[in-house]
């Protein structure tokens, strides 16, 4: 963050497939959990709190307010690191605030000023601000890397008992230059620096763009996958601006469990806002030992395969081939026997023709080769009203073309609905896991408090059972028919 | 009630001589056998293999049947060709009249996971195509099973159940695949549990593979196969 904001207070409508309600922040902390809901603090003492990380609202500001603090849960207290400028840029420096909760209707929520962990002269090559907090999970060292611009990105060691500076006199390591909104997160031996690169708030003509290198110790070298160092410069894009959002900045990991992880993000512009800083959640996947920026789901029709199977989940009902069914001796007309189909057209199979013979009432769910017809194929659409979770809201799945909607059944399994109405075991959570397969799970199992998830328990036959992160069985793919 | 075990032991010599010598001489048809994958039981019960396959059934003799839809399939299995055909636990030898055709019961055993249809019927000389084949065994558990499931795979379409009840439908042309077709959850009850099968095959190959899984779908165990039911209530 180049500049010193002023907390700027954006209310925005809400609009499907960015996330939902008051969104607007600038610099967003990484996104901490607490007593189940979820709060994350901007620059200028902007609080976005959400119950289920779709739908957000403003809550109460820290006492203390600058600028993009970063925040971790260690122990039973919370750590907040705030930058302020204390005169001219680069002199600055980065207060500890602590608290036992977040949540300001608690007994417990009193934060206490924990002093500066780290600062900045005005001379020397270094702002400081932009604070990053990282536990490093394999020795439970905690670690702060700042830095913005002027300079280098710093890393300084943290007490994880009190969240201070563990010696104020150690000299800051110079990690990576020409860059700002640093975060360390850690993976299968790797130590991955995320930085954010390019001109922030400038609206629609910011350059802002989050790239990241990775090295084997906590304080580098961190080189890109080509293998420039980021003390001279390097890093590779994880994500920039695209679709109808420009600037992405201020990385933040949000760790869901099961191999599941988001991020956590604010665009500089948001075209469908008006152009609006406003914060954003979506999957973070990995690639050959790479960071990879994961979609979260649009709306759309699509065949929903099996990674275990190959086999596509398709309504139990006897399927007619595209075309028409193939006559005696392989006539028929075109395209429907070995020797048609010359160069003749066969239109997508109309759903409103082939469900004449579908039975009323609940269908049963099966999987099949995919074959490009009506009732292998689901139309995925969000749920207005129905809340989310991280990054999207509940959709429905309905067989294209009807109201047939997928819905978890009585006794845990799945089941066809003759008509959607809106209950929480017809409601789905769709995340990306970290291969980009697709995780499928109801918003609730009647009769059940267990969180399950569509599961291919054989090629033809799926269910709901506990998602197993190390398993294919609940894989699936989301593919365009 | 007399004693399964006693059956089980009263029946183990007929079985031992009649299964596929039968298979070979109850046809009208000269018989090709031996089925090389199947043999005649031996032991009143058996285990499934390592990987949970049960591996002893009793087989009808095919029945003709035409077409592969869910459609078709349904019609086809529903129809009563024999008298309690839904219900009946029949016996190695048995005889039963279908069309004029009189088609009689074989106790095998599988050395594979599978049961290979296309060996009992060649052997037999009788039809692989088009061919409505019913399968029967009996399962005994020890004690009640919850949230188990019948998992199959046929070549080609077929429908089974479990205590009378349907619990899979596996349809159109197909090959066996293991774990093709599962149920939903089910019981299994303390005693003896009648797993029954159709399957219709086109053209070509035909078998099936059967095993139940566990709640974690792992291969169920701690049950025997039997295929006599004459303890049935």
């Amino acid at each position: 963050m180049k500049l010193a904001l002023l907390a700027t207070v954006l209310v925005v409508a809400s609009i499907a497939f960015a996330l939902n309600g008051e969104i607007g922040i600038h610099d967003p902390s990484t996104i901490a959990l607490c007593d189940g809901r979820f709060y994350t603090y901007g620059t200028g003492g902007t609080t976005l709190v959400s119950d289920d990380g779709w739908t957000w609202r403003r809550g109460v500001a820290p006492p203390r307010r600058g600028m993009a603090p970063d925040i971790i849960h260690i122990g039973d207290r919370y750590y907040m690191y705030i930058a302020a400028n204390i005169g001219a840029q680069p002199k600055a420096a980065i207060n500890m605030i602590s608290s036992k909760t977040l949540d300001p209707n608690s007994p417990d929520y009193k934060w206490e000023e924990g002093g500066v962990v780290a600062s900045s002269d005005g001379k020397e090559d270094c702002n400081a601000i932009d604070p990053g907090v990282f536990l490093d999970p394999n020795d439970g060292r905690l670690w702060l890397v700042y830095g913005s611009y002027f300079g280098y990105i710093r890393l300084v060691e943290l007490d994880p008992k009190t969240g201070r500076r563990i010696n104020p006199n150690d000299q800051p390591r110079n990690i990576a230059i020409n860059c700002e909104a640093s975060d360390m997160i850690y993976r299968d031996g790797w130590y991955y620096l995320l930085a954010t690169h390019g001109s922030c708030c400038r609206g629609t003509d910011s350059g802002y763009n989050i790239r990241v290198g990775r090295a084997k110790k906590v304080a580098g070298p961190f080189l890109d996958h080509m293998g420039v160092d980021m003390l001279q410069g390097g890093g590779k894009l994880l994500v920039g601006s695209g679709g109808r959002v420009i600037g992405p900045g201020h990385f933040g990991l949000l760790d869901l469990g099961d191999g599941v992880q988001k991020f956590s993000m604010h665009y500089e512009a948001d075209l469908d806002r008006g152009g609006a800083s406003v914060i954003d959640i979506r999957a973070l996947l990995w690639e050959d030992g790479w960071p990879v920026a994961g979609e979260n789901l649009k709306e759309g029709t699509y065949a929903i395969e099996s990674v275990r199977t190959g086999t596509a989940l398709e309504l139990a009902v006897e399927g007619v081939p595209v075309g028409g069914r193939r006559g005696a001796g392989g006539g028929g007309g075109a395209g429907r026997g070995m020797s048609g189909g010359q160069g003749g057209v066969i239109p997508p199979q109309d759903v409103a023709q082939v469900s004449v013979n579908w039975p009323a009432g609940n269908l049963d769910v099966r999987m099949a080769n995919y074959l490009c017809r009506a009732h292998q194929q689901w139309a995925i659409s969000a749920v207005a009203g129905a809340g989310g979770y991280p990054g999207s809201p509940y959709f429905k799945i309905a067989i294209a073309g009807t109201d047939r909607a997928l819905a978890a059944s009585d006794d845990g399994e799945l089941v066809v609905l003759p008509a959607f109405t809106g209950g929480p075991e017809q409601l789905w959570r769709i995340e990306k896991l970290p291969d980009g397969a697709w995780r499928i799970m109801p918003k609730s199992v009647p009769n059940s408090t267990a969180a399950l998830a569509l599961s291919a328990v054989g090629s033809s036959f799926a269910t709901l059972a506990k998602f197993d992160p190390k398993s294919d069985k609940q894989r699936w793919l989301i593919k365009t028919p | 009630m007399v004693k399964l075990r006693h059956l089980l032991l009263s029946v183990t010599a007929v079985l031992a001589s009649s299964a596929l010598l039968a298979i070979a001489a109850a046809s009208a048809d000269p018989a090709r056998g031996p089925a090389p994958s199947l043999t005649s039981p031996v032991s009143p019960e058996r285990a499934p293999n390592a990987n949970g396959f049960i591996q002893r059934w009793l087989l009808l003799e095919p029945i003709g049947a035409k077409g592969l839809t869910d459609s078709v399939v349904q019609a086809a299995v529903k129809k009563e060709y024999f008298p309690n055909q839904f219900t009946v636990i029949p016996r190695d030898g048995d005889k039963v009249t279908v069309g004029g055709a009189e088609l009689t019961w074989h106790a095998v055993d599988t050395e594979n996971y599978n049961v290979n249809l296309y060996h009992f019927a060649y052997a037999l000389n009788k039809r692989t195509s088009d061919a409505l084949f019913w399968a029967v065994t009996i399962v005994n558990c020890a004690q009640e099973m919850t949230g188990v499931r019948l998992a199959i795979g046929s070549n080609a379409a077929s429908v089974w159940w479990v205590n009378g009840r349907e619990v899979i439908g596996i349809y159109n042309d197909r090959q066996t695949v293991i774990d093709d077709g599962v149920s939903k959850r089910l019981t299994l009850k303390k005693g003896p549990n009648v797993v029954r099968a159709a399957i219709v095959n086109g053209g070509g190959a035909t078998d099936f593979c059967a095993r139940f899984l566990d709640a974690e779908d792992r291969p169920l165990k701690g049950f025997t196969v039997s295929v006599v039911g004459a303890s049935m209530p």
